[in-house]
């Protein structure tokens, strides 16, 4: 293969002159990074809740979390993200579709993307913290309502402190995968990381730089990920419980 | 016949003859050895490169690639040829015949220095003029009646490009959407998300036919650029393009090239049996008369 290597690429200016190659590269960073967080964010709070949901006593608010789980961790994330971005807007009010369709098309493609992921991670996340809180010993709720504690009380004070600190290392996992699933927004056309790799290609029709320097930022952005998450471990351990030394 | 006959006999004699004629190299030599060749295509370049209802590869560039194929399996004397079909899209086109995966792209690809860089091209089975497709009742005439709108184009072609540095250099303040593929573009177009659509002519009209309502769509506006398609090849492999080269120059001089163009452009083609009366251009007829491989840009 007589491939023509040229690193110094990443230097050259663009077509249209705002910036060079590696500026947009970066650029696709901070769209996969705040896309990622966002959806990050989301994910843990309707996680938990759904999670929640799942351990209460009776038989509705656990069926309605298992509804939940099921529903968007057996769709494929790539047809969640075409509902999000094609099919929603249709389904609209006539007038709520055409608002939203008028938006800048960047905050259209980002607020599908971070919807998808958001609920797509949920789901996920909502499994670990009901393992998390099914790991801990019975004794503990009833501990905690014969101390006098109401139900969410319970809950805010005793289960969720305990298992959120034992379900750590399964959150790091997802948390490194939203940042990897975060490339399916490039399919709709929002620029982050992914899509810019391939914008590269196009322009400087060298594949081989951009995908590994792509590669690359990558895996910095889950070291970076994992390094923090690390921490966060260390310094939540409960002695005496999994994972703890 | 006898001839018939007389093949098989001619095929043994010589491959036991390894140095025959000439010493093959690059991609001949990979498809004797094998007997296989991998041909890259479109999915939705309509009518170019794109699946019918079947699932079955059909279109303009599909027949001058077949055409090639044929070619190849003649030059090489070949008894069969197994024909290995890979979709591509307009991002992973390049590196997939750069590294080997596919030896031969003819779909709706166009020929321009930058490419060239990395891959050659056949000589040229198109000549396309990038211009708009807009709502008739939009009241888009031209590129300049884009400014502060949404307008929606292709990811990782010579469109995007273009209107990318347009819109920087006349500071329209358009919104520009890239889609996925052309089937998206469209869809990102009929669902209102974007003013228009920008693309290479001929596409667009391909798009026209698949609309619900094909007599709502117009295309528009003078085009911005004038581009070759050729058919992609690994670059450096010299005896493979004349090859190809040949059997398209053949087509074009023998006049069954003009046929095909009618077939496709002139005439109802699938999915929805539309016509897209688009007429021989200027460009065409001199390339027809006159095959050759130039990039226009």
């Amino acid at each position: 293969m007589n491939y023509h290597w040229n690193w110094g690429v990443f230097l050259a200016r663009t077509p249209s002159g705002e910036s060079t190659y590696l500026g947009w590269l970066l650029q696709g960073l901070w769209w996969t990074v705040a896309l990622s967080l966002a959806a990050w964010a989301l994910a843990l709070l309707l996680g938990t809740i759904f999670g929640v949901l799942r351990t209460v006593p009776g038989r509705w608010l656990p069926g309605l979390g298992a509804a939940y789980v099921e529903l968007f961790r057996n769709v494929p994330l790539l047809v969640q993200l075409f509902s999000w971005y094609f099919v929603m807007p249709e389904l609209l009010p006539r007038a709520w579709g055409d608002a939203i369709k008028q938006l800048d098309p960047m905050l259209q493609q980002f607020l599908a993307a971070w919807l998808c992921l958001g609920t797509f991670t949920a789901a996920r996340v909502a499994e670990q913290v009901r393992a998390g809180i099914g790991s801990l010993p019975r004794g503990q709720r009833a501990a905690g309502l014969a101390l006098g504690l109401t139900l969410p009380q319970t809950y805010r004070h005793v289960l969720l402190p305990m298992s959120f600190r034992i379900i750590v290392p399964p959150l790091t996992s997802e948390f490194l995968n939203v940042f990897k699933n975060s490339a399916v927004a490039s399919t709709i056309g929002l620029i982050e990381l992914s899509r810019q790799s391939q914008q590269l290609v196009d322009y400087t029709a060298q594949p081989y730089e951009a995908f590994i320097a792509v590669t690359l930022l990558y895996l910095l952005v889950n070291v970076v990920v994992m390094g923090g998450m690390r921490w966060v471990e260390s310094r939540s351990r409960v002695p005496g419980f999994i994972g703890s030394k | 016949m006898s001839y018939r006959r007389l093949l098989p006999a001619a095929l043994a004699l010589a491959l036991a003859l390894p140095a025959g004629a000439a010493e093959l190299t690059g991609t001949l030599k990979k498809v004797k050895e094998s007997g296989t060749i991998t041909l890259g295509h479109r999915e939705s370049s309509i009518p170019f490169s794109y699946y019918d209802d079947q699932q079955h590869v059909i279109g303009y560039s599909q027949e001058f690639m077949l055409h090639a194929v044929d070619a190849v399996k003649k030059d090489l004397k070949l008894a069969k040829l197994d024909v290995k079909l890979l979709p591509v899209t307009s991002q992973n086109r390049i590196p997939l015949v750069e590294n080997g995966t596919v030896d031969l792209e003819c779909g709706s690809t166009t020929n321009n220095l930058e490419r060239q860089k990395q891959v050659d091209f056949s000589t040229t089975i198109f000549v396309i003029g990038t211009r708009l497709l807009v709502r008739k009742d939009s009241g888009i005439k031209d590129f300049p009646d884009l400014a502060g709108k949404n307008v929606v184009t292709t990811a990782g072609t010579t469109s995007e490009r273009l209107l990318r540095k347009y819109n920087e250099e006349h500071k329209l303040g358009m919104k520009i959407i890239s889609a996925k593929d052309h089937g998206e573009s469209f869809l990102t177009l009929e669902t209102g998300r974007a003013a228009a659509f920008m693309m290479d002519d001929a596409l667009l009209y391909g798009e026209l036919a698949k609309a619900k309502r094909p007599g709502d769509w117009v295309v528009v506006g003078k085009p911005m650029s004038r581009e070759a398609y050729g058919c992609m090849l690994r670059k450096g492999d010299a005896p493979f393009k004349k090859v190809v080269d040949a059997a398209i120059t053949r087509l074009m001089t023998s006049g069954e090239a003009a046929k095909i163009y009618a077939k496709w452009f002139q005439h109802p083609v699938p999915p929805k049996g539309l016509n897209l009366n688009f007429p021989l251009s200027d460009d065409m007829k001199a390339l027809f008369a006159h095959p050759n491989d130039k990039a226009l840009d």
